[in-house]
Order: C-alpha cells, then structure tokens, then sequence
C-alpha cells in the first residue's frame, strides 16, 4: 500500500554532505589541524623575524609581516593550538561541572535543587567577562588559567540546560515506567534520563566551543591570557591593533581567521540540533 | 433530486515527503446533502481528515490535490469548484459557507483571547464592524450551544472552561455565521462519553433547525450508527462501501466494513470469556479498603480530594474494572494500587503485601515483581532510545534475573505470548505502530510473571480493530497465566466484555460496585444510568438484538 510509508532515519552521513554542514566541518578540521601540526602549514618559525617590517600580505607573507618583521600567517596557525586547546578546556570545565549540577539538580530535586540552583543564579548574574577577569586575577596570568576562567562563566548556562532537559524527561512515561520494572534512581538515571536528555547540551557545547574561542580572545586582547610573544589570536590583534590605519592585515586578517572559526563551531551546533529533532 | 450541497467526485491528495510522493486519498467520492449528516469513518491513517482539509482548503503545505473535483453548491454564488481556488476566495467561503469544528478542544482556541472574542472574530472578519452587533450576536450564539450564562463566559479565557465547554465554544464560532457546510473532525473523540453524548445532540438539533449540512468523521463507527444519514468507510485512502447509513450497518457488503462492525464493542461482543469460578472463602487477591488520595494545592487552599473512600476486593484470576470520567479519580486509584501513589488514608493489600505500608524504595521495588502497570499512551511509555529488546530485558536485568542467555530465551518467548514477531525485538519503538507498541508495554509488563496487572486506559487509544485485538490478547493471556487484571477504562462497552466485577467512580467516589452484569443490567445509581444510555450505537443495538 503506497499511503504506508516505512519510517527510516536520514543516515547521519547525508547530512553531513550537504553544504551548510560540510563547509563548517572543514574550516574546523582545518583549523584543528593548525593546533596539532603547524609545521605542516607553514616552514616559518612563527616569533623569528623574517623580513622587513609592516609589509603588506604577499605571495611570500600571505597575511604581511608584523612590527617587528614576523610572518602573520605563522602568527596565526601557531596560534591556532593555544586559542584551540584554551577553548576545549573551557568548554570542558563548563560541560562537566555544569552538567553534573544541572543533571544532580534535575534528577534529585527538593532542597538540593534549590541550592544548587541559587548557586548557579548566582553565577549567572555576574557579567562574565567580569566574572572571568576575577577568575584570572585569583589563578594568575596564562592561556591555561584564562581557558578555566572561561570555562567557569559558562557553567551556568550548562547547569540549566542541563536541569531543564533532565526535569523534562524524568516526569516522562517511559521513566516511570522504568522505576515501574523495578529500576533503581541511579539506574534510571544513566539507562533513560541521561541518552534522552544530553543532545541539546552537547549542541550547547559544540556552541561554546566558538563563543570560548572569541572570550579567550578578548581576554589576550585585553592581556590577561599568554603573554608576549606568544602566538595566541587575541594577543595577535591587540598587538596589530596600533597599525589599524596603516597595516590593517594586522588586525583584519588574524580577526576573520576568529570569525570564520566561530561561525564554522556556530554552524555545526545548530546542525547537532537539527538532527535531534527529526 | 436538486444538486447537493457539497459533491466530491474522484478526490486524489498526494504528500510530498523526504521519500517521494505518498497518496493519501486515492479517488474518494461522497455527497453531502443539505440539512443531513454525512459520516466518514475510517481508522488514523484512512486519508479521512485529509479529505476534511482539502473541502476547506487547509492542507498542509507539503499536500496537493492531484486530482478530482470539490463542488459546493453555494446559496449566493451557485455551483462554485473548490479546487484551485485563490486563497482570497477562499477567505470568502471559509466561515461564511463552509465551517470547520476541529478536533481538539484544548488546543484549538487562542489561549489568550477571551472566549467572546474567539467566536466574534469570524464575524469581524466577515466585516462586521458594529462592536454592540457583534457582542450580541456572540451571546446569542453562546446560549445557542447551551452555555449556561454566556455573559460571564464571554470573558472568562479557554483554560477557565473544561473541555466539553470549549467544544461548545468552537461549535458556537464554526456556527457564527450559519455556514451551509459544517466540517466536524472528530468533534468529540477527546471527550466522557456523557459530554460526547450532549455535544452530539446539541450538533444534530442545530443542524435540523438551520438546515445546515454536516460532514462528521469519526473513527467511531457506533457514532456514526447513531447520527448518519449517509455512510462512507474508507481505508488506506479508497472508499470501501458508501450508501445510506442504515443499509450500509444492515447488510455491509465489504469485508473491511464487517470487521469494523465486529470489532466495535458497544456493538458486538469482540472478546469470548470464559467467567472465572471463584471458590467461595478464598481470600481476595487485591482488597481496597477506604482508600482516600488527597492532593496539595498550595498554601492557603483546601486539598484536592482526588479518591474519597474506596473500597473493593478482586479474586485471583479475576477483572476488576474501574469505570469514571476524566476526573473521577479511577487512574490515581490504580496507580495507589501499582504503589506509584501515596494514598492518604486507607488501605491496600496485594497478596501479602501491605501496598500503603511500602515506605522504602527497597520494598517498593520487590513489589513491582508481583504488580506491574501498562500505561494509556503507548508512544510515551516506551524508551525512544533503546531497541525493544532492550525495553523487554530491562526487568529482568534490574531483578538479576538469568544470564544474557536466559534473558534472550525469555524475550523471545513473551513476544511470543503476545503474537508479535522475533525480529521486532531489534527494532526501536518508533518503528512500531501502536498496537505493536502497546504489545511491547503488555509483553514488559508480563516478563516479571507478575499476579497482578493494571491497566490505565491501555486500549483507550488504539483503532478499534487494533483494540479488538489487545482485549483478546488480555483474555487470552488471562486464561493461559491465571493473570488478575484492574482494567481503567472510561469505556462502558469494552469494560463490560472484559471485566468480571465493576466499581464505577464518580468525583473520587463510588457510587456503584459488583459484578459487571448485576451493575450494566440493572444500575442503581443515576450516575451509572448516564453512562449506560450514553454509550453510543444505541441506534444499532436495538435493530440488532
């Protein structure tokens, strides 16, 4: 009967062919294979002058040299692995202190929600930028410190996504009809209410990865994150930031490297997402 | 004869999905008449609402009509071809010829707007600017439909109103501005059998004095017995028989009509059973005793009284039913009985358990060995995630019960004992229908070999063919295991043919207890003689004895 239509999911690797996913994935594995090997990118030794001064990008200098006659573009993917691996240990500290309080919130409820809760409240009201300044100031100076620091203004945001997803899937039939089969809660808990409620907060993660890319690189702009001359991307503009009028690749070209990686995580995110609702 | 009202001749609707065109209607040709009631009755899935929303010109986006035609013989503009209509005619016709009743009450009005201003708006959107002519009209059709003071009404907002209030608002605006055709998609499906009796009425009463055409459909053929002039039945798209109402139940030629006729149980009987003996002496399995379930409802307020003083025993091996409308209380009895509850008072032993006595989760969980729960939804109470055989071991794991091996061995055989095929268990729930999925529930439920189980509305929202099937699978399971069953039903008709004894609840009391035949054949209270007289198919029964 042709009105019967056999229901399959759409395999995962279709979706990802299709251009608004695939472009992403592959400005993010290039950038990711800047973190892990740049000496495959680039010969040139990324604090080492290797030319006169301020010039304009070229077939030779692809993004210019800097004021004291650096390569840009070594600048860059050198400092792809700090930016990087400072963004995923952000989003780790996020995702798994911020999970672990949502889920323990969620799960339990009562008092020990509502403490937890207040807590995350409490986080949440202070601007991050702020909060992870403190955060640096407290643990001192360095790409590791300022990833934390990063990592800690996002774990409210985890913490209630997280509780949200949990509570709305422990009052689920299929829960009760778990502790109905003579389920334990911890039982409960990780075969039905973690699988059921944790991709919203994975695409959450895959979200923070960008927005933990562009805090680190707000907070080597502004000094607190690796010092000089470390090839770090936000350390990169602010040192441009002095040429803007007259060596604008300093600034613009390290800047839409940022962009295109935030837009790229951004993408994919919300690719996560989708395919959770079909 | 003239030209009736509304002509379908050779409908094709087709859907654009994913995976290339599927044909939902496929040649579907009806009439209505003015002042009669068409019946179009067919399962979910049969193509029947779609045929609705293409006579108002609401498919949805991925539907086209591929073919045939929709004529509505309109009283000021003639024979009109709906098909290949532009929207700004039908914005003309909607409302003013042709009116749509949905189907769920709770979701079709605007949750922000008052009740007045729901039904006035298809007037103002017919142009009616005179906001005092408007007011006075919408209070008109408010006492219309029987709402009892329709001024307060008229500024109280949906969520104030109980559903069968609501159905009568949306009858009230579909009926603004006494359209020729009225389209009601499953009008009260989401409604007590005594509300569905009421709105039904109220429809047929309407209909004669304005002289209106009405296009009911229903998955529920003993509705249609009841209210139908003319009859289609359709089936995966194609009309399987179509005639007068009453030759088409008296002598159905189609073999799909026949097997909804046997599979309706306020028509027929759907289940043998045999009536358990019960030795005379031997202690209950199940005893109720004054079981009172309060609820909090915040500071400052008084308690829900949910269940207020219920009592009953059910021999092994026996079928009590607990019979109620939406509110009665008869769902938290059952679930005071399956300990997912804290009763408030009274008491409850299963077996040798003290069921309000279990205060631990420990004993909780040795309890659910012996008492299982099988829920209404069968969407909802199955793991999206995990494979049926995941679903089906779960139990078994949680009470370590046999190896991987054994636990294997005793899949296969409960998916056995409720007739479904080996190869569903590496499937996931979202590739089963619902029957298959409620089976799933039962075949969980049985894995345990528990004594007892309770049933919450389990077939409540299954097609009646499908429902025919789960009730004999539960006789059958019941004679074979020696299973006691405490069936929740709002259904008078199938819980006469399933249970042995009955309580009937209402407002969290009972007002009526004992074996099934003594209180369907000669009720005592008033409440029980309501629900009796509103099961429908009446019609048929009295033709059929």
């Amino acid at each position: 009967m042709s009105a019967v239509v056999t229901r399959t999911a759409p395999s995962p690797w279709r979706a990802l062919l299709r251009p608004g996913t695939l472009i992403p994935a592959i400005v993010l594995l290039v950038a990711i294979a800047w973190a892990v090997a740049p000496g495959l990118f680039t010969g040139i030794s990324p604090t080492a002058s290797v030319g006169p001064s301020l010039q304009a990008p070229s077939a030779e200098h692809w993004f210019g040299t800097d004021s004291t006659g650096r390569d840009v573009f070594a600048r860059v993917i050198h400092g792809a692995s700090q930016s990087i691996s400072g963004a995923l240990i952000a989003v780790l500290v996020g995702l798994v202190v911020g999970t672990t309080i949502g889920v323990a919130a969620g799960a339990t409820g009562g008092l020990v929600e509502e403490a937890l809760m207040r807590v995350v409240d409490v986080l949440l009201a202070i601007p991050s930028l702020l909060l992870s300044l403190s955060v640096v100031i407290l643990l001192g100076f360095g790409t590791t410190n300022a990833a934390i620091a990063v990592g800690i203004t996002s774990i409210a945001v985890f913490a209630r996504l997280a509780r949200s997803q949990v509570v709305g899937v422990r009052v689920s039939e299929y829960v009760e009809a778990a502790y109905g089969s003579g389920g334990t809660a911890l039982g409960v808990l990780w075969r039905h209410i973690l699988p059921n409620s944790l991709t919203p907060v994975i695409a959450l993660a895959a979200l923070q990865l960008g927005s933990a890319i562009l805090q680190i690189s707000t907070l080597g702009f502004l000094g607190y994150g690796a010092p000089p001359p470390t090839p770090e991307w936000g350390l990169l503009i602010a040192e441009g930031r002095n040429y803007v009028a007259t060596a604008w690749w300093l600034t613009v070209l390290p800047g839409v490297v940022v962009v295109l990686v935030v837009l790229a995580t951004n993408r994919l995110s919300q690719a996560i997402r989708g395919g959770e609702a079909a | 004869m003239s030209e009736p009202l509304l002509t379908i001749d050779d409908l094709r609707v087709s859907y654009r999905t994913g995976r290339g065109d599927v044909d939902a209607v496929r040649g579907v040709s009806l009439e209505v008449r003015a002042g009669e009631v068409t019946a179009l009755v067919g399962e979910s899935g049969s193509g029947k609402s779609t045929v609705a929303q293409s006579t108002i010109g609401l498919l949805a986006s991925n539907g086209r009509i591929a073919g045939g035609s929709i004529r509505l013989n309109e009283r000021r503009e003639g024979v009109t071809d709906l098909v290949g209509l532009s929207e700004r005619r039908w914005r003309g016709l909607r409302g003013r010829c042709i009116a749509l009743i949905p189907q769920d009450p709770g979701n079709s009005l605007n949750p922000v707007a008052t009740i007045g201003a729901s039904v006035g708006e298809a007037l103002r959107i017919h142009g009616w600017r005179d906001q005092a002519k408007v007011r006075a009209r919408v209070l008109e059709l408010l006492e219309q439909v029987e709402i009892d003071d329709p001024a307060t009404r008229a500024k109280q907002y949906p969520h104030e109103l109980s559903g069968g209030m609501r159905q009568r608002v949306l009858i009230a605006a579909a009926l603004a501005l006494e359209p020729e055709l009225i389209i009601a998609d499953e009008p009260t499906s989401a409604l007590d059998v005594t509300v569905q009796r009421t709105v039904l009425d109220l429809l047929d009463r309407l209909r004669e004095q304005s002289g209106t055409g009405l296009l009911l459909i229903t998955h529920d053929l003993a509705v249609a017995a009841d209210r139908a002039d003319a009859l289609v039945v359709m089936r995966g798209g194609t009309v399987q028989e179509a005639g007068p109402a009453a030759s088409v139940l008296a002598a159905p030629a189609a073999d799909y009509t026949r097997a909804l006729l046997a599979d309706a149980p306020s028509l027929t009987r759907v289940v043998e059973r045999e009536p358990v003996v019960v030795a005379a002496g031997e202690r209950p399995l199940v005893e109720v005793a004054g079981l009172r379930q309060e609820f909090r409802r915040g500071a400052g307020r008084e308690p829900l009284v949910a269940v207020d003083d219920v009592s009953f025993a059910v021999a092994r091996g026996t079928t009590h039913a607990i019979v109620g409308e939406s509110g009665s209380g008869k769902t938290t009895t059952g679930r005071a009985i399956a300990a997912f509850g804290h009763a408030t008072a009274g008491a409850i032993r299963v077996g040798d358990v003290d069921v309000t006595g279990l205060r631990s989760a420990r004993d909780r969980r040795a309890f659910r060995r012996s008492t299982q729960l099988v829920y209404q939804n069968p969407y909802g109470s199955l793991d999206p995630r995990q494979s049926i055989e995941r679903v089906l071991e779960e139990p078994l794991r949680n009470f370590g019960i046999g190896s991987k091996a054994d636990r294997a061995g005793r899949v296969a055989q409960v998916l056995e004992q409720v007739a479904l095929a080996p190869e569903i268990a590496q499937r996931s729930p979202r590739e089963l229908s619902g029957g298959q999925r409620q089976r799933v529930a039962i075949a969980r439920a049985l894995i345990l070999q528990p004594e007892l189980v309770v049933f919450d509305e389990a077939v409540s929202a299954l097609d009646v063919t499908v429902q025919a099937q789960i009730l004999r699978l539960l006789a059958r399971l019941q004679a074979e295991l020696g299973l006691t069953y405490v069936f929740i039903s709002h259904d008078l008709a199938v819980v006469r043919q399933i249970a042995d004894t009955v309580s009937v609840l209402q407002r969290g009391r009972q007002v009526e207890h004992g074996a099934v035949a003594q209180v369907f054949d000669a009720p005592q209270h008033d409440y029980t003689k309501q629900l009796l007289a509103a099961i429908p198919g009446s019609s048929l029964r009295e033709e059929r004895p």
